[in-house]
């Protein structure tokens, strides 16, 4: 991606390109600020490009539902936003579980969730073999979000960058930022090379790497990285419309799929691979998928007669309350940060980067975002 | 010390000669094969019913077969074979094999990866017909079922393998309506020397096509395919001729194919570094004469490193067993390793005669018209690549791959892999280096979702 290539200071500088960094660029152009988005490999290459690609709501933390479903509407509006619906499907999401407790987890969520503003349905043994006859007969209870969906995560973040750049974003791709700085004023932005970039304001959005420059602003946090284990199978007749998941107390036992258009099921879940951040690799391990497929087979019988045809992870920031950090810094005005999404911040992406550049250009946000201050770690770390 | 634990995955030439060497010096290897019977790809076994002698199966080669066969056979106490067994992912020193759904792991200190090539294709107008066939599943069909791909066939692509299996089928009474060769005659004349370079192969080759014209089956070269014909299954073969003239040809069935490419993926998850070789116009894990890769541990031999042939399979699995012994600090006689490494300069000067006489038409693939599909599993036409990759911008294979799907399929990019890279490198006006390769991702192979771990031992 090019952009329009000047060492000039711009309003904002956006750090990380993944689907929160591409995302603010564009909505803070909307707003008409200046924007210099600085990304060390290609736009939308990290977790924004590899994840599952749940589009869901249920299920979050409910400090969460004002923000997502802010973000829902986005996902709605994505052709017309950034010109393309990047394969978002509307078709629900359902969690079902094999067991009172995981029912009575699903009952709770959806009595509280409504309150949200997010419906569910609950639907039993009876209701759930006549609408989705290919589910596994272990399971007890379901529970419906149907304005969830998926979506393709390789198309999401690119789509961002380059409606972002369309509207007059810099983007400077396979730039890696060293060092971030307040000097006066500005922030002073450094990249390897040498370059620097001034701007007011600074967006830290760099997902799992963003730890060590937030402790060097004196705002540590205790964050961990980890790899959600994928995989895909070989394509078949499309008929499995809603993204489904299981829900279960037992760890380590979490499965979950979706069907895409063309064909293929697309699943993950179980154990977490080791990440090597320095590399920026993660490797999959193959015991991982084997320890998934019975899993899969018994939420969708009859998947033993497909075969895998790829297996993938991505590296993800996860936060010990599975909160991001979202908000501006507790210590330094004009820094801001969006980071650590653990695992779930596809879904909220477009709504983070809506979320951050109003926050950004107006000094404050109409969506509650408190619960994702950084200053909460401020006592512990 | 315990013994070592050494691991031959290939059970064709290469891996037979490596297990060979490794037991020779006192070590049990397990040697991992996916095919059904050991043999690899030339020497390729007939099953258990079939009664054609090793002349008929192997004419000029038959005694080689017989010689590979036999050593592997005599080995049968002193190795653990997996046969019928894929290797399907690797991590670390941990090897994952499958077989009949069953999975299982091998750990290893020392790993020979001589897993052999597949035929390099190209996308050409009408190639998903059925009917239309890779040159090297053609020559499968007659080895191992005694099976022809049609009753009249075209044999179509470049390389030396066009002119054998051409030959072979002809040879069984297959009626081979012609042989279309990309590469120039001049090219292959001016080749001959360097070819000289092992007087029987290039004798051999000589012959296949002398035996061709005694048979008065056309073979013509510089020539332009244009069109694999046919509604719902082959009916012929349109092409220019080195002249200029259009011709078509009347066959049910086609056998394609350019050289071969090796097959890399287990070096990939392995970690070794990979370059991209000139003259090959591909990616090869990196090397030392041995075989040594950029992994400690990891040895490479056989087509699975460098698209060298048979003869040189032999070679470089034993080299490759040598590497690890002396690496084992085991004794290896240093004459034996110079004697072999000076047969694998003697194949590699051979080699660049075949390039020379078969280059690869990159030209094809770069000139593929739009609406022509180029990734057969993803069912990605070559423009549907330019026209995203442009957008969309893809300075790379992989992002063509992330937002494409290009390669993304069944095969993982075996078969689209090097025409996608020839269509994205002519697109941006770059080198085929440039727009890289596609990483590798296991499972080598598509892994049963009926996969169940083997209960412990
Ligand atoms: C395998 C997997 C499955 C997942 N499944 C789901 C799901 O189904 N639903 C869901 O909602 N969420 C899911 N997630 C989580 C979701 O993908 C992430 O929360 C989200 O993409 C995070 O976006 P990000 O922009 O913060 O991070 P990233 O996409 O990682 O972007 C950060 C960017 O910063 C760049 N960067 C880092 N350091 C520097 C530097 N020094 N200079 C310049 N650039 C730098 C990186 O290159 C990267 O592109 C999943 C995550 C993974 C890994
Ligand atoms: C279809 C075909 C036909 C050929 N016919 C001829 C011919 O007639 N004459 C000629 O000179 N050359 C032929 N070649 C070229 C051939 O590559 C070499 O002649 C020779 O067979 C190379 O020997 P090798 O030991 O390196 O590999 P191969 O003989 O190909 O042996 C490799 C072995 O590794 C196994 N393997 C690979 N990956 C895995 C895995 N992940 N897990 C388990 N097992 C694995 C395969 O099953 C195979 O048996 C042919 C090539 C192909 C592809």
């Amino acid at each position: 991606m090019t952009g329009p290539g000047n060492n000039k200071a711009t309003d904002v500088i956006v750090v990380g390109g993944g689907i929160m960094g591409a995302s603010t660029a564009f909505f803070l152009r909307k707003r008409g600020h200046s924007v210099r988005l600085i990304e060390r490999g290609l736009v939308g290459q990290q977790a924004s490009g590899v994840n599952f690609g749940n589009i869901r709501r249920q299920g979050r933390n409910l400090v969460q539902l004002p923000l997502s479903n802010r973000a829902r509407g986005i996902w709605e509006r994505l052709p017309e936003l950034v010109g393309e619906n990047c394969e978002y499907l509307c078709t629900g999401q359902l969690r079902v579980s094999y067991d009172a407790e995981g029912a009575e987890d699903l009952e709770t969520y959806a009595r509280d969730a409504r309150e949200h503003g997010l419906d569910l349905e609950i639907l039993g043994p009876e209701a759930l073999r006549q609408r989705y006859a290919w589910l596994g007969p272990d399971i007890v209870l379901g529970s419906l979000a149907p304005q969830d969906g998926h979506a393709n995560p390789r198309l999401t973040g690119p789509a961002f960058g380059r409606a972002a750049l369309k509207a007059g974003a810099i983007i400077e791709e396979n730039t890696e930022v060293l060092a971030v700085e307040k000097t006066g004023d500005d922030f002073e932005v450094q990249i390897v090379g040498g370059d620097r970039f001034r701007a007011p304001a600074v967006l830290l959005a760099t997902g799992a790497w963003a730890g060590p420059v937030a402790a060097r602003f004196g705002e540590p946090v205790p964050m961990v990285s980890r790899g959600p284990h994928m995989g895909v199978t070989e394509p078949v007749p499309y008929r499995i419309k809603p993204s489904v998941g299981v829900k279960t107390r037992v760890p380590g036992e979490t499965v979950y799929l979706r069907q895409v258009e063309r064909g293929n099921i697309v699943f993950g879940g179980g154990m977490r691979n080791e990440v090597d951040l320095e590399a920026i690799r993660v490797y999959p391990k193959p015991e991982y998928t084997l320890h998934q497929l019975p899993l899969l087979q018994r939420v969708l019988p009859g998947i033993e007669k497909l075969r895998i045809i790829r297996v993938w992870s991505g590296i993800e920031g996860y936060m010990p309350d599975d909160q991001p950090v979202m908000g501006p810094s507790g210590k330094l005005p004009g820094l801001y940060y969006a980071f650590g999404f653990s695992g779930a911040g596809f879904q909220i992406g477009p709504g983070v980067g809506d979320v951050m550049a109003e926050l950004i250009a107006t000094g404050a946000t109409s969506t509650p975002i408190e619960a994702f201050d950084i200053r909460r770690f401020a006592a512990t770390a | 010390m315990a013994e070592p634990r050494v691991v031959v995955i290939g059970a064709g030439p290469a891996g037979i000669r490596a297990a060979q060497a490794l037991v020779a010096a006192g070590l049990r290897p397990a040697v991992v094969d996916e095919g059904l019977c050991s043999g690899g790809q030339i020497y390729r076994r007939q099953p258990a019913n079939f009664k054609r002698p090793y002349e008929a199966l192997y004419g000029f080669e038959a005694k080689k077969a017989r010689a590979v066969h036999t050593t592997f056979d005599d080995l049968s106490n002193a190795i653990d074979y997996h046969p019928e067994t894929l290797a399907w992912n690797l991590s670390g020193n941990t090897l994952h094999l499958v077989r009949n759904d069953i999975a299982d792991t091998l750990d290893f200190d020392a790993l020979i990866l001589a897993t052999g090539a597949t035929d390099r294709l190209l996308p050409l107008r009408g190639w998903t017909l059925p009917g239309c066939y890779s040159l090297g599943a053609s020559q499968i069909a007659l080895k191992a079922q005694a099976c022809a791909i049609g009753e009249r066939v075209v044999f179509l692509g470049t390389g030396p393998l066009l002119y054998l299996i051409s030959y072979q089928y002809a040879q069984a009474g297959v009626d081979v309506a012609a042989v279309l060769d990309t590469s120039p005659f001049s090219g292959q004349i001016g080749a001959l020397p360097v070819m000289a370079s092992r007087p029987s192969m290039l004798a051999k080759g000589l012959y296949y096509r002398a035996q061709l014209t005694a048979r008065r089956i056309p073979v013509h070269t510089s020539v332009i395919p244009l069109q694999i014909e046919g509604e719902t299954s082959v009916s012929g073969v349109r092409f220019r001729t080195g002249k200029g003239k259009e011709q078509q040809l009347v066959a049910d069935a086609v056998g394609m194919g350019f050289h071969l490419r090796s097959e890399t993926q287990l070096a990939d998850l392995a970690h070794c570094e990979f370059d991209f070789d000139e003259e090959l116009a591909q990616w090869a894990p990196v090397a030392d004469v041995d075989g040594r890769s950029s992994v400690p541990g990891v040895y490479l031999a056989g087509d699975g490193a460098r698209i060298l042939g048979a003869d040189s399979a032999e070679i470089t699995g034993e080299l490759a067993a040598l590497a690890v012994l002396s690496d084992l600090e085991r004794p290896v006689s240093g004459q034996r390793v110079q004697k072999l490494r000076q047969g694998r300069e003697r194949m590699e000067r051979f080699r660049r005669g075949l390039a020379m006489a078969f280059p690869w038409p990159a030209f094809l693939a770069r000139g593929v018209e739009y609406d022509v599909l180029l990734c057969r599993c993803e069912a990605i036409s070559a423009g549907e690549l330019r026209s995203s990759a442009s957008q969309c911008g893809a300075p790379e294979l992989n992002r063509a791959k992330a937002l494409i799907r290009v390669g993304m399929g069944r095969c993982q990019g075996r078969y689209c892999g090097h025409a996608a890279a020839e269509v994205l490198a002519d697109m941006r006006g770059e080198s085929l280096r440039d727009v890289g390769r596609l990483r590798g991702q296991g499972p080598v192979k598509p892994l049963s979702c009926n996969t169940r771990m083997k209960v412990s031992k």
